[in-house]
């Protein structure tokens, strides 16, 4: 029977400490992950320290204006919140789009962002995988990945994050807040997750033993008239194949200013920078957010039975930000 | 809809009207006890081992580090485990499936395979010790890949004559005014019920006592009796609750190594199955490859059909998925021919599942004749009703009631049929294109010799015991009122007792014929029951029990074509920009004899056209291109619909009533689902004007078919 201890933690540098103390210590949020994995052996924690009770569940207004979101905030809590329905509409709609009522009600704002992938390799004990157990390979290069990323990916692992929450967070520019033993640090959503390279393993920059203690989300007038779409193989209750968040602003017929970042073709939750340059300035039409795309998913590399998530993509972005445009023009 | 149907009980009362189920108020409180968690003392568990290779032989199992582990009582494998009797044919006429008959020999067949059981004190030191268990093989390069040339197929019978043919094929297609000749595929599904298989296994007095969820008690006691050499009679099996079975809890490994750790041990001993390891032990519905060819005259009279079906089966047993045979009774032609064939492929054994056969060969045939439809301009129902057969095509037999007919008129009349513009791709709202589609469905209406007992009690109370299954259909309650008007007492007067090999031989709840047979069984008990009764004066403390055994009356049924019908009806929206398919409505309308309960019997039906959702949009089993195992193989990487992939559902019957049949019940467990997925693939091309012949449709084969949307988009704001 493989044992493990269980510690609540009841302030953030004690929890902090019982990590820096054993590196085979896992945070424990809402489980809904984590636990799956112990299940299946994937993770093997000696020790699971309980942030849950850590005064981290609070949602509060900067003083310019953003959020600054406490890393236990539950995703049902998160979703509700006025000021994010109302601020960050996108962000509401991704929470509600992922997992179901009961995993939302128990997964963490923290938790979310550092879910693993769901790649069936990855999770099963009997196949090889970087991720897991580096340097045994691939498997899904040349085998299943109908749901793998074609941005961003390397030969050593092809697998996308799962998150629809951390998609609508990055096209905000969140930037993730942290306590470690070296003292507390933030780091931009967008340069949080590491490259995948030859390291796949390695998923985040967080130091080790970190613990996630806010998301703030800088004051952002754009992100009030946002959407988040997701497409998935059936209505409820799947990860995404593909998903934009994206918002737009347009003025006298021109985008304004716009975000764009996409979701279930990367690692990472992926920023849309080229796909925003091209739209900045130009008419708010089809053309120029079908140039939006297409700039964007130049970079794609699908694998071979993959590559319907480039067209996917493409019809996505130019369907979101067609409905902003229509949304705006009223 | 309808709440009463008139029959030959209707004036007795409970027959034909809305009951809850009578142990709804245990399930949903959790006081039902199901087979995984039903407490005995000194209780150790056992914990399979799965090949990880997909062909090849076992060199090793390397049991001493593991015997080391803690709480670790023993482990069995081909090595030391006892051996089994597998030349006999079981009671639904098949062989057993070598997959349940584990640790014979070193062979290993399909990645999954069990190749070693680990028992120990606690399921944790079970699992601990049984992923520490190494085991090392020889491995052999494998074939795991359907495809419909594939070298090895050949034509297989199953339950069902292989091959049919009559008339010339190719000089009717070539007299056709109008023909259709097109490929479908069916993929891998996998039946994931709700609860996966469990037993525990004991020796009590002498006798071998196996607590399970299966699908028929004295079908598994039956085949352990057998395989184990012992004693029918020495065997009881019981299994009070059921989670889901949909053809998957028959005979299965976990039984069978139970039996042999108990009895290794002389202690209990409990197998579950992991949802990971039902992938492969459970049995599974078998891809198909599909061959349609249709010609019809110019007014749409068929004169050349021909359906051609291959499935895979395992290497170590043969399963026929007889695709196939829905032609043999749906439509007639003047050239017919229907083919079944298999291919052995290093693959896990596949069973029965939702339908076997009808499912996945409607979606085919009622897909081909949609697409003849259009060819010839003829609407799709006019279409079928001008080629219903007088009599089964391929058995010439009369048909005991054909009500196809009234189905469709009653199905086009609620869904709205007379108002439909034929022309595909043409209705838009918003991003969504909206279509609608139609098929048939058919299923046989059997009934297989089964035994009852029923008690007249001292206290003015009956009961009824009967090796009858309830796998949620609502079959006690179904029973229940069945034994209330065959007593002409109140239902509440009346206990029935199921799922006990020691209540006698009966048919299993199967093949949509557990109600039919169990009905009849139990009738005949209880007719002679009041016969006795009314010939004493005074019950016995004891009771007074009548045994009946419908062998006899059976065998006296005529020869006829025996069948459900129904018309399904679906209405789709397809999003041609990102693939995306919902189901916004379905209706169907069946014939399906005398409905004992409507409210389970709706449950039933509804159920069923949720599985044609599922199967048209959602269910895909993947195996892996290289290593020819499952990827994913759980309820995240498996999809079946979801309740928001679930619209309003509606379900009706019209009166099928047969005064020859004595006991009018048809069965209503299957026929949901055919048809039900060719509905659907039918409203998508109605929506897009794209057929999609390849199941199941998903996102990326829309996107594939329609391609980029052109710049600008098509989406309206």
């Amino acid at each position: 029977m493989r044992e493990f201890g269980y510690q609540r933690a009841h302030d953030i540098n004690g929890a902090v400490s019982l990590l820096a103390a054993d590196p085979d210590a896992r945070y424990l949020g809402g489980g809904t992950n984590l636990v799956d994995l112990m299940k299946t052996g994937v993770e093997r924690p000696a020790l699971l320290v309980d942030v849950r009770e850590l005064p981290l569940d609070r949602v509060e207004p900067t003083a310019d204006g953003g959020l600054r979101i406490g890393a236990t905030v539950t995703n049902s809590d998160l979703a509700v919140h006025p000021e994010v329905r109302r601020n960050y509409p996108a962000l509401t709609q991704a929470l509600l789009a992922g997992a179901s009522g009961q995993l939302r009600n128990m997964a963490t704002v923290g938790g979310n962002l550092l879910q693993r992938t769901r790649c069936g390799y990855f999770t099963d004990l009997s196949q090889p995988c970087n991720k897991r157990a580096p340097g045994t390979g691939c498997p899904a290069v040349t085998g299943e990945h109908h749901n793998h990323a074609v941005l961003g990916a390397s030969d050593h692992c092809v697998a996308v994050h799962p998150s629809d929450m951390g998609v609508a967070l990055t096209a905000f520019d969140a930037v993730v807040s942290y306590e470690s033993a070296e003292g507390p640090g933030e780091v931009p959503l967008s340069d949080f997750y590491l490259p995948v390279g030859d390291t796949p393993h390695r998923e985040t920059a967080l130091p080790a033993g970190a613990l996630i203690t806010h998301v703030t989300l800088p004051a952002a007038p754009v992100a009030a008239r946002s959407r988040y779409r997701k497409v998935r193989e059936r209505a409820s209750y799947a990860f995404a194949i593909g998903s934009v968040a994206a918002a737009l602003t347009v003025e006298d017929g021109r985008v304004r200013e716009a975000r764009l970042a996409l979701g279930a073709v990367a690692s990472r939750p992926w920023r849309a920078r080229a796909a925003e340059a091209v739209l900045v300035g130009a008419p708010a039409d089809g053309a120029t957010f079908a140039a939006a795309a297409d700039a964007e998913l130049a970079a794609a590399r699908p694998l071979p039975h993959n590559g319907y998530k480039v067209t996917l993509m493409r019809n996505l972005v130019v369907s979101v930000l067609t409905e902003l445009a229509g949304e705006d023009a009223r | 809809m309808t709440t009463t149907t008139p029959g030959p009980s209707a004036l007795r009362g409970a027959v034909g009207t809305a009951r809850t189920r009578i142990e709804g108020r245990e399930k949903v409180t959790g006081a039902a006890r199901y087979a995984g968690e039903i407490p005995f003392a000194d209780l150790a568990h056992g914990w399979l081992v799965l090949s990880t290779v997909t062909r090849g032989r076992i060199l090793d199992v390397e049991t001493a580090p593991v015997l080391a582990m803690p709480g670790v009582l023993t482990v069995l494998h081909h090595g030391n485990a006892p051996r089994l009797k597998t030349d006999y044919v079981g009671m639904l006429g098949t062989p057993p499936d070598p997959t349940c008959a584990v640790f014979q020999n070193d062979r290993v067949p399909f990645a999954g395979w069990p190749v070693a059981l680990v028992v120990a004190e606690t399921p944790e030191e079970a699992r601990e010790a049984a992923e520490a268990l190494v085991v090392t093989y020889d491995s052999e390069p494998h074939d795991t890949a359907l495809h419909p040339d594939h070298p090895g197929a050949y034509p297989a019978a199953g339950h069902m004559p292989a091959e049919t043919e009559k008339g010339d094929l190719e000089a009717q297609l070539a007299a056709s005014a109008f023909v259709v000749d097109a490929e479908y595929t069916t993929p891998e599904e996998q039946h994931s019920m709700m609860e996966p298989h469990a037993a525990t296994a004991r020796w009590e007095g002498g006798r071998l006592e196996v607590v399970d969820s299966n699908q028929g008690a004295g079908w598994v006691q039956g085949e352990l009796a057998t395989m184990f050499s012992l004693d029918a009679s020495s065997v009881r099996v019981r299994s009070e609750h059921i989670g889901g079975g949909f053809g998957s809890k028959g005979l299965r490994a976990h039984q069978v190594s139970a039996v042999m750790a108990a009895t290794a041990l002389q202690r209990p001993v409990r197998v579950v199955l992991t949802r990971r390891q039902t992938f492969s032990l459970g049995g599974y519905r078998s891809p198909t490859t599909q061959r349609v060819r249709l010609g019809a005259a110019p007014d749409g009279r068929l004169l050349a059909l021909e359906h051609r079906s291959l499935n895979q089966t395992s290497t170590v047993y043969e399963f026929v998925e007889p695709s196939a045979g829905v032609a043999r009774v749906l439509y007639d032609a003047d050239a017919h021919r229907t083919a079944n064939h298999v291919v052995r492929l290093d693959v896990p054994s596949p069973t029965w599942m939702r339908a076997p056969g009808e499912a996945p060969g409607s979606f085919a045939i009622e897909a081909a004749l949609d697409e003849l439809a259009e060819r010839g301009g003829i609407d799709p129902i006019e279409l079928r009703l001008r080629n219903e057969p007088e009599v089964g095509p391929v058995s010439g037999l009369p048909f005991a009631g054909n009500n196809l007919a009234a189905c469709f008129r009653e199905g086009a009349r609620r869904f709205g049929w007379a108002d439909r513009d034929p022309r595909p791709g043409i209705r838009r709202e918003g991003r969504w294109l909206l279509g609608t589609g139609t098929a048939a469905a058919s299923f046989g209406a059997g009934a297989a010799p089964s035994t009852a007992l029923v008690t007249a009690e001292a206290d003015g109370s009956f009961t009824v015991r009967i090796t009858a299954a309830d796998i949620g259909t609502g079959a006690r309650t179904a029973l229940t009122l069945i034994a209330a008007d065959a007593l002409e007492t109140a239902p509440e007067q009346v206990r029935v007792r199921i799922g006990d090999s020691d209540f006698g031989p009966a048919m299993i709840a199967g093949g949509s014929m557990g109600t039919r047979s169990w009905a009849w069984a139990v009738t005949a008990a209880a007719a002679e029951l009041r016969e006795r009764l009314a010939m004493t004066t005074s019950i016995p403390p004891e009771g007074i029990t009548v045994r009946s055994d419908t062998t006899e009356a059976l065998g006296a049924l005529a020869r006829k074509e025996r069948h459900s019908f129904g018309a399904q009806f679906a209405e789709v929206a397809v999003d041609t920009a990102t693939g995306e398919i919902r189901v916004r409505r379905m209706l169907g309308v069946f014939a399906a004899g005398r409905i004992v309960n409507p409210l389970t019997a709706r449950n039933q039906l509804v159920g069923g056209m949720t599985w044609g959702i599922s199967m048209a949009l959602h269910e895909e089993a993947v195996r892996d291109r290289n290593t020819g195992g499952h990827y994913a193989p759980d309820l995240a990487g498996y999809h079946v619909a979801t309740h928001a992939d679930t619209p309003a559902i509606e379900v009706d019957w019209v009166d099928d009533h047969d005064p020859e049949d004595p006991v009018g019940i048809k069965g209503v467990g299957e026929i949901g689902i055919v048809g039900a997925a060719a509905a659907v693939a039918n409203a998508v091309w109605h929506a897009t004007g794209v057929r999609h012949r390849d199941l199941p449709i998903r996102p990326d084969r829309v996107l594939a078919a329609t391609g980029p949307e052109p710049a600008g988009g098509a989406v309206d704001a």
